[in-house]
């Protein structure tokens, strides 16, 4: 397959994805809401839920977005070093989101900063984002696409601690921001935790967490711990669907980390709305698709 | 007027403040007739430019919501897609706005504040939560797009007038003796919250 061939079929494919993720939410949030909405039992929440789930019928029956807000698109790739469009990724991703946008269509969500104008295109200087690992000695690569509304980006926040204030000041932290910015931002809420050495390695992992799928713990056994207790704490706060009250706050908690300086606890906090849209895919070096995140896509 | 329908209680514009009497924070209601999209750069034109609001909101609904629309032929457009925004952006300007327009319901995203529920206590108005993240319902439940105005604005500032039939759930916030939901649910929230974190904080103590 000669080189633009290959770019042309991986940017279709990308904006395809990229479509579908609008119109329709992963297993994983699906499977949560579910068992959310059977759990609640109020009148209220019950109509809420309800709402929600006609809203995303109606989406994938009259093929649109979901959600009025399509969000800023942010990828994090994991790419091999050996897959054949390394050097063209970044440039075929801005170009699937342009063409997604007008395909799905997807709202224009890309103000420029400083020159304050809307591109019209969805797209502007380093947006969609993009942030890079590379896998030595492979030829694949592996794609979280995730639609970053401004409802749930707003609650989004990152600090530095002194070593005295422990997880116990980790704890404080990511609870204060649910019941003054989390309320707002369409619980129930997916929480993403930071806990590193500084506010950028923090916030980073912080918004990686959210990619992680729902119910699945971190590796270290005092991490999932705190997952937990985070979970079960923020469910006690009852916020419930849109805030409004209910059994349930959270569709879960990821922890992810790192080493830290003897001095520092790096924390930050970002969370996914209930309308979660974090999609998976997978590329061979032959461009054959493999989608983790979304049963039943034809691309 | 206030109509009840498979026991939905639909307020049926215009809406009169004895209609809205006896609806109370948390109560479910639908809408159907006259509601007309209003943002941020509207309230301001009305409340510091002391400019007429094209559109006849008086005993009417506004919606904080900036929808994607589509035009049709002569003049006409259908609605894609409309969800709430933040209506705490309204909050500086929604006493003037209320007082000077005479909107009787107002409908947005998350709560409001004092601004609100004065001008709600005194004239006789509510503000409902549309449940946020289901523009796809919404849009449904928009039968025509009857006027457009102030389309200086671009599409999601524009006053769209819509005619929408049982357009809801909306879950009132703030009901017209100014009692005010989320302000009262954020006292239970953060009670609650302190218990928690002294909770966890006795078993999160890692740094030994």
């Amino acid at each position: 397959m000669a080189n633009e061939v290959q770019v042309e079929k991986m940017t279709d494919l990308m904006a395809k994805f990229i479509a579908h993720t609008a119109k329709k939410l992963p297993d994983d949030v699906i499977a949560k809401l579910q068992e959310l909405r059977d759990k609640e039992d109020s009148p209220m929440t019950k109509v809420i839920y309800d709402t929600m789930f006609r809203n995303q019928e109606l989406a994938v029956q009259l093929n649109r977005p979901s959600c009025q807000d399509t969000g800023v698109l942010q990828f994090w790739v994991k790419c091999g070093t050996g897959f054949p469009l390394i050097n063209e990724l970044e440039a075929l991703l801005k170009e699937s989101v342009v063409k997604a946008t007008f395909e799905a269509p997807l709202r224009h969500n890309s103000v420029e900063t400083f020159d304050e104008y809307n591109t019209g295109k969805n797209v502007g200087k380093g947006t969609p984002t993009v942030w890079w690992d590379i896998v030595p000695n492979s030829d694949e690569c592996e794609i979280y696409t995730y639609m970053a509304g401004g409802g749930c980006t707003l609650p989004g926040n990152a600090t530095v601690l002194m070593p005295g204030e422990g997880y116990e000041g980790v704890t404080k932290f990511v609870l204060d921001r649910m019941t003054t910015y989390g309320l707002n931002a369409c619980p129930p809420l997916l929480v993403g935790v930071g806990v590193a050495t500084s506010v950028e390695t923090a916030a980073l992992l912080s918004k990686k967490a959210l990619m992680r799928p729902i119910g699945s713990h971190n590796d270290n056994e005092k991490a999932a711990k705190m997952e937990k207790l985070l979970e079960d704490g923020i469910n006690a706060i009852g916020l419930g669907p849109q805030g409004m009250g209910g059994k349930y706050s959270v569709m879960g908690v990821n922890i992810e980390n790192t080493a830290r300086h003897p001095s520092a606890i790096g924390v930050a906090v970002n969370v996914g709305c209930w309308s979660h849209r974090r999609g998976h895919i997978i590329f061979d070096k032959y461009l054959n698709v493999t989608i983790t995140s979304h049963s039943g896509v034809e691309l | 007027m206030v109509e009840i329908k498979d026991g939905k209680k639909i307020l049926v514009t215009p809406v009169s403040k004895e209609d809205l009497a006896d609806i109370s924070i948390g109560d479910i209601v639908y809408l159907s007739g006259s509601l007309t999209t209003c943002r941020d750069v509207a309230h301001r034109r009305v409340v510091e430019e002391g400019r007429q609001i094209p559109v006849d909101v008086r005993d009417n609904a506004i919606f904080h919501a900036g929808p994607i629309i589509r035009p049709l032929d002569d003049d006409k457009y259908e609605m894609v897609s409309v969800g709430p925004t933040t209506s705490m952006r309204m909050e500086k300007f929604e006493y003037e706005f209320v007082k000077e327009t005479g909107v009787r319901v107002i409908v947005g995203k998350g709560g409001m504040k004092e601004n609100t529920e004065r001008a709600c206590k005194e004239f006789g108005a509510i503000h409902c939560v549309f449940p946020a993240g289901n523009a796809v319902v919404a849009a449904t439940e928009v039968e025509e797009i009857v006027d457009a105005k102030w389309k200086d604005l671009g599409m999601p500032e524009t006053l769209w007038n819509c005619r929408v039939k049982e357009f809801g759930p909306l879950i009132v916030s703030i009901d017209s003796s100014g009692r005010n939901y989320f302000e009262e649910k954020k006292v239970e929230y953060n009670k609650k919250k302190d218990e928690q974190v002294e909770l966890i904080s006795k078993q999160v103590g890692f740094i030994k």
